[in-house]
Order: C-alpha cells, then sequence, then structure tokens
C-alpha cells in the first residue's frame, strides 16, 4: 500500500476523515515551504497538497490566484518545488500529492517529472486540467515509478463519467463539492459528501471532498460520509494573513489543528 | 468516452485539457452542434441571418491602387463589411443560435479587441438573452468604442484586473465564470482556440468566408489565387478563409502574426514563430511560455492579436507544412493601416492591418503580379484612438 493508502487507512481505523492540506509552494518564498509543510503535519494534516504555482490557474478562484502570484513572483519553479519535497523528506513520512496544472509538466517533460518527483519523495500527482481522456501518458508514466495517480470527479460529471474516473484512482479518488474554482462557497457540502460517497462506494475506493471546505464545521459535515476532507483557500489566506514567517507558521498550525477536531466522526 | 478521446485532435494538437466539471458540457456542447448541423431548419436559420442580417455575402475587392504599390495583383475578401464590422459575427451568430437551442439562459464571452463582444452582444440583442463579456482592463482602455456599443446593445463588461490585463486573463475569467454557472450558461468562444469542440465549431461558423471567397474570385479571375494571406491571433479569420482551400495544393496559404515590438525584442505575440507546444486555454497548441512554463505576456499594438497562444488547427498546419507564418511589427502594421488607408480609401482594423503589411513579406515569395486573396477581417474605427497616438509618437502624419 503507497504511503497515501496508509495515511486513509489509518484514520480510517480511528474512525475519522484522513485531512488534506493544500500549501502552494513558494508562497510566500520557497525557504518557509519546507516549515510550513511540517507544521501542518505536525497539527494533524495527513496528506499534503503541494501546489506547483501556474501563471493561469484556470480552476482557482482568487486566493489560489493570488498565492500562485506571489510564488512566481519569489522565483518559484517546478525543480523548486521538487527540492522542497526533498528537504520535507529529511525528517517527515507526511504523503505529499503535487497539485498543479499540465503546461510546466509538459514543459519539464513527463517521463523526467515523474522519475525526479518520485525520487524527491512525492507520492502522488493531481492535474486539474488533464481529465481521463488526456491523462493516460502522464498516468502510464506516474504509475510505472510508484506514484499514485488522484482523478477528479466533479457534480456535473455523469455516473459514468465519475466512476470512469474513480476507476483510474490509485489512491483516492477527489470529488469536487460543486461547480465553481477554489476558495468559492460550497451552498451544500454534506449532499456533495453523500453523492461522493456513493461514487466512492461503487468503486470500493476512498474519496476525498474538496472545494469549499474551510471551517471546522465544514470539515465535520463532510467527515460523516467521505474518507478524507481537503483544505484549500482558508489556509492559504492564513499564510497570506500572516506578517511574518514566525506568524505564518503559528497560524497555519492553528488552522490545520481546528480542521482535525473536524474530522472525527462523533455520531 | 474512448471515442471521445480521439476527437478534436489536429494532428498531435487540440484536445481537452479542462476541468472535470467542464468536460460534460463539452459533450453536451459537441452533440448538440452535431444534431444542429444535421437540423435543415438550424441551417437554414442561419443561412437567413446571414444573408438578411451580416449583409452576405460579403464582396471581394480588386484593390489596384493597393496592388500597384506591392507589385501583387491583391483581391480584398470584404469582411469589414458585416454588420458590426468584423468576421466575428459570422461565428457568434451560429453559437447563439445553438445556445438558444439548447435551452441556456445566459451567454458569456471574452474578447480581446471586443469585436468578438460587441459581435456577441449583437447576437444575443437579437435572440433576447443576456450576455456577459469578459475583457481586460488593457483592452477596455484602448478600445473604449466597442466597450461603449457593448453596452448600447445591453451587454455587462467585466473588465478583467488579473495578469496582463489582455485577452489571455479574459478568458481565464471567462473560464471561472463557466466551471461556476455551467449548467445554465453557453460560452461563446471567439476564436478557434479553447478545448475541443470549440476550434472546429468556430471554424465551421467562419468557414463561410473561405467557401464564398473561393467561388468568387473563380468567377472573376477564372482560377484559384497563388496565396491566401490572413492574420493570426488565436486564428479564427484565418481558418475561415483557409479552409475552403486546404484541397488546393498549388495555394499558399500564409498567416500574418503580431511582432510586437520586433521579435529580439521579446515583446510580441508571434506565437507560431516563436513559442513552444503546450497547454492554454484548454488545447495542446503553440504557446509563448517561459522555460519553465509559464505562459508569458504577448503584446501588440493590435488587442485582437496580443494573445500568447494560437489555434490547434494552425499548430498542425504549420508542422505539416501545409501552411506558413509569418510575422511583421507593430511600425509595419501602422505603415499598412496609412497604405490601405491612402490607396483605397478602407480603414483596416489594426488585426487586419497585418495582414496587409505581410504582403511585403509575400512579395518575396512570390513573383510580380501574383494573385493574392487577403482576407480584410475588420474595420478600423475601434483603432483611431490607438492609431493617431501610435503615428504621433513615431512623429508621422496623420
Amino acid at each position: 500500500m503507497s504511503r497515501i493508502g496508509e495515511a486513509l487507512a489509518h484514520a480510517a481505523a480511528e474512525n475519522r476523515a484522513a485531512l488534506v492540506i493544500y500549501v502552494c509552494a513558494g508562497d510566500p518564498n520557497l525557504a518557509l515551504t519546507p516549515a510550513l509543510v511540517l507544521a501542518a503535519a505536525d497539527a494533524g494534516a495527513d496528506v499534503i497538497e503541494l501546489g506547483v504555482p501556474f501563471s493561469d490557474p484556470t480552476a482557482d478562484g482568487p486566493t489560489i490566484q493570488r498565492a500562485s502570484q506571489r510564488a512566481l513572483a519569489a522565483g518559484t519553479t517546478l525543480p523548486g518545488v521538487l527540492e522542497v519535497v526533498r528537504r520535507v523528506r529529511q525528517t517527515s513520512e507526511v504523503p505529499i500529492v503535487l497539485f498543479g496544472y499540465i503546461n510546466p509538466i509538459l514543459s519539464y517533460g513527463e517521463q523526467r517529472l515523474t522519475r525526479d518527483a518520485h525520487a524527491a519523495g512525492v507520492d502522488g500527482l493531481l492535474v486539474v486540467d488533464l481529465p481521463p481522456e488526456e491523462c493516460a501518458g502522464l498516468r502510464d508514466a506516474a504509475l510505472q515509478v510508484g506514484l499514485d495517480w488522484v482523478p477528479l470527479a466533479a457534480p456535473t460529471s455523469t455516473e459514468a463519467r465519475a466512476d470512469a474516473a474513480a476507476a483510474l484512482a490509485t489512491s483516492f479518488l477527489y470529488c469536487v463539492s460543486m461547480t465553481g474554482v477554489t476558495g468559492s462557497d460550497a451552498p451544500d457540502l454534506e449532499s456533495a459528501a453523500r453523492e461522493a460517497a456513493r461514487v466512492g462506494a461503487r468503486a470500493g475506493k476512498p474519496v476525498a471532498l474538496g472545494f469549499g471546505v474551510s471551517t471546522a464545521d465544514d470539515v465535520r459535515a463532510a467527515a460523516k460520509h467521505c474518507d478524507a476532507v481537503v483544505v484549500g483557500s482558508a489556509v492559504v489566506r492564513e499564510i497570506a494573513a500572516a506578517a511574518t514567517d514566525d506568524e505564518a507558521l503559528l497560524r497555519v498550525a492553528d488552522k490545520v489543528r481546528a480542521l482535525a477536531a473536524g474530522c472525527t466522526r462523533t455520531a | 468516452m474512448t471515442s471521445q478521446a480521439f476527437a478534436g485532435r489536429y494532428g498531435d494538437f487540440g484536445g481537452r485539457y479542462v476541468a472535470e466539471t467542464l468536460m460534460p458540457a463539452l459533450e453536451e456542447l459537441t452533440e448538440a452542434y452535431r444534431q444542429a448541423q444535421a437540423d435543415e431548419i438550424f441551417r437554414a436559420d442561419l443561412e437567413a441571418l446571414l444573408k438578411d442580417y451580416v449583409g452576405r455575402p460579403t464582396p471581394i475587392y480588386p484593390a489596384r491602387r493597393l496592388s500597384e504599390a506591392v507589385q501583387l495583383d491583391v483581391w480584398l475578401k470584404r469582411e469589414d463589411l458585416c454588420h458590426t464590422g468584423a468576421h466575428k459575427v459570422n461565428n457568434t451568430l451560429g453559437q447563439v443560435l445553438l445556445a438558444k437551442r439548447m435551452g441556456k439562459a445566459r451567454v458569456i464571452a471574452e474578447t480581446g479587441a471586443g469585436q468578438h463582444g460587441v459581435a456577441t452582444a449583437t447576437a444575443c440583442a437579437l435572440m433576447d438573452l443576456p450576455c456577459e463579456v469578459y475583457m481586460g482592463a488593457e483592452d477596455v482602455r484602448r478600445q473604449a468604442p466597442n466597450v461603449e456599443r457593448m453596452h448600447m446593445l445591453g451587454a455587462q463588461v467585466h473588465a478583467v484586473e488579473a495578469g496582463s490585463r489582455t485577452l489571455k486573463d479574459a478568458m481565464n475569467e471567462a473560464l471561472r465564470d463557466w466551471v461556476t454557472n455551467v449548467r445554465t450558461t453557453a460560452y461563446c468562444v471567439g476564436s478557434v482556440a479553447g478545448p475541443h469542440p470549440y476550434p472546429s465549431i468556430v471554424r465551421d461558423f467562419q468557414a463561410v468566408i473561405g467557401v464564398e471567397a473561393r467561388a468568387q474570385i473563380l468567377d472573376r479571375t477564372g482560377r484559384l489565387p497563388d496565396a491566401v494571406v490572413a492574420c493570426v491571433g488565436g486564428g479564427s479569420n484565418a481558418m475561415g478563409i483557409f479552409s475552403a482551400f486546404l484541397d488546393d495544393a498549388e495555394v499558399a496559404l500564409v498567416g500574418i502574426e503580431a511582432a510586437g515590438e520586433g521579435i529580439e525584442t521579446g515583446k510580441h505575440a508571434a506565437t507560431l514563430t516563436e513559442g513552444r507546444v503546450g497547454v492554454l486555454h484548454g488545447s495542446k497548441s503553440y504557446v509563448l511560455q517561459t522555460d519553465d512554463g509559464q505562459i508569458v505576456e504577448a503584446h501588440s499594438i493590435s488587442a485582437g492579436l496580443d494573445y500568447p497562444g494560437v489555434g490547434p488547427e494552425h499548430a498542425h498546419l504549420m508542422v505539416s507544412g501545409r501552411a506558413r507564418y509569418l510575422s511583421v511589427t507593430d511600425g509595419e502594421a501602422l505603415s499598412a493601416f496609412e497604405l490601405l488607408t491612402r490607396t483605397e480609401g478602407i480603414l483596416p482594423a489594426l488585426e487586419s492591418s497585418h495582414a496587409v503589411a505581410g504582403l511585403h513579406k509575400l512579395r518575396e515569395l512570390l513573383p510580380e503580379g501574383a494573385l493574392v486573396l487577403l482576407n480584410l477581417s475588420g474595420r478600423g474605427d475601434k483603432d483611431l484612438a490607438t492609431v493617431k497616438q501610435a503615428l504621433a509618437e513615431r512623429g508621422g502624419a496623420s
């Protein structure tokens, strides 16, 4: 079982959802990112989604757009993101999924990226603008080196499409809670979580619910039905609001602890 | 799903690189378009609009004084005479008619020069659908007359402040709107770019340009042209006229990109001639990008060409050798604007001025007096402020 699969199984054994925390690599600078990742992991993140910044993130709302711009302005590149992973791996086994868009990966080279990512200690890939129809090349390359592939299902996906996406998942399926960009409000997380759980049950695979999850209450609603819950923009906002690096680390740790409390299934 | 995997490819280019949320909408659009094409009533409705409302067929015009100046036999396909002043309306009438047929409640569009925004707002006014247009804040400034026209037509214009504040950023914002409102909203894409099926839908709706022009030039001259030339930003007017000549191997197809302040300055929009293969806005094509795969800001005096991507079918035509792509600078386009205005009494759009400027480059490739068909894609009224300022800056007469 992969490191991601083990983290999900570990959470399930504790009767809670796994907490997946998004951090945009290089926001506000690459030097701080390893510490932010470790702070999130220490505070209760089970899996880290490490954002690879892209100039034109069309699936992201203003919060992650601005984080990506800050990261790019600070000189973040894909090799720099892999260096972050190597540094995290010196002290931590927290599973890391690279989360990004296809163009920087194509530019780096698909085979080269999967090989270098695996060597650096990356566990999985999630590429927002690579739907099932387009993913074969990169997914095959990822699987060959032992990386997990994380596909997406959306509320607009037909049952057939959602099932096809789930079939491509090697550790979990990422279900988008609503039609919209990251950081938007989700009108009804609980019904989205129930729908995601139905897809997961049909495929016999764990599902994570993301988009529009920002508070412990949101996490609680999703955790009732899903194996994992993803929080992104709400964590990025904590980093953006910090005046110093130390404050950013404290804010992220506080936020993740609060979110982690929502993961435990009480009922 | 398997059949979809091979749809919408032009050689190695095209495809559908979008978030899963949009994939079902693209499948729905593909199917609705297929059914509409097979429907005689849809085709007749569109044909009637193109004739009675747009004023098609647009004429071809032998530009004698221009021909003398460039030592070629130049015929202009007069898309500048279309209602709304550019070829863009051929496509928006088709797409908005399709949106109506699909029962969509709202139409969105991106625009660069504002011609596609105006053409979408026009079609929406005609067919009684609410319209919202995303436009880069820089383009809102330099194409103010078109912003006013959109307002008058009842459209809402969103000025996009992100990034380079031009067409690329407008398209990003339109995609974000669509991902949010996809169930009720039709996205009317203005160029032969974007995810499948847009590159083929837009080409098909613009193909009327080439179909007419091919018959007209045969009728008037008794032969096919030696070359067909058009400007290329995203590339819709060029695909529209090229498409009728793809099988005529003896006809050279030449696209003219914007070299901005000069290729060597890095401030240009010459995507095919200077870019690398990549993915932008849902399709694989040539893209202006850094070594790290970040999209760079394009530059052109022409807002409609100021785009770091290009339609995937153009990438295929270039790689396969069927079409050639050259570039001309802002300065060369301005001189061509003056040349056409003073020799023929026709004010071309700055986009189309690039095609006119391309005639000088063509002259180096073709014998004197060669027969050239030029797609004059739009008229220049919207550009007068920009041209006046640019001419003043370089100390030229105006």
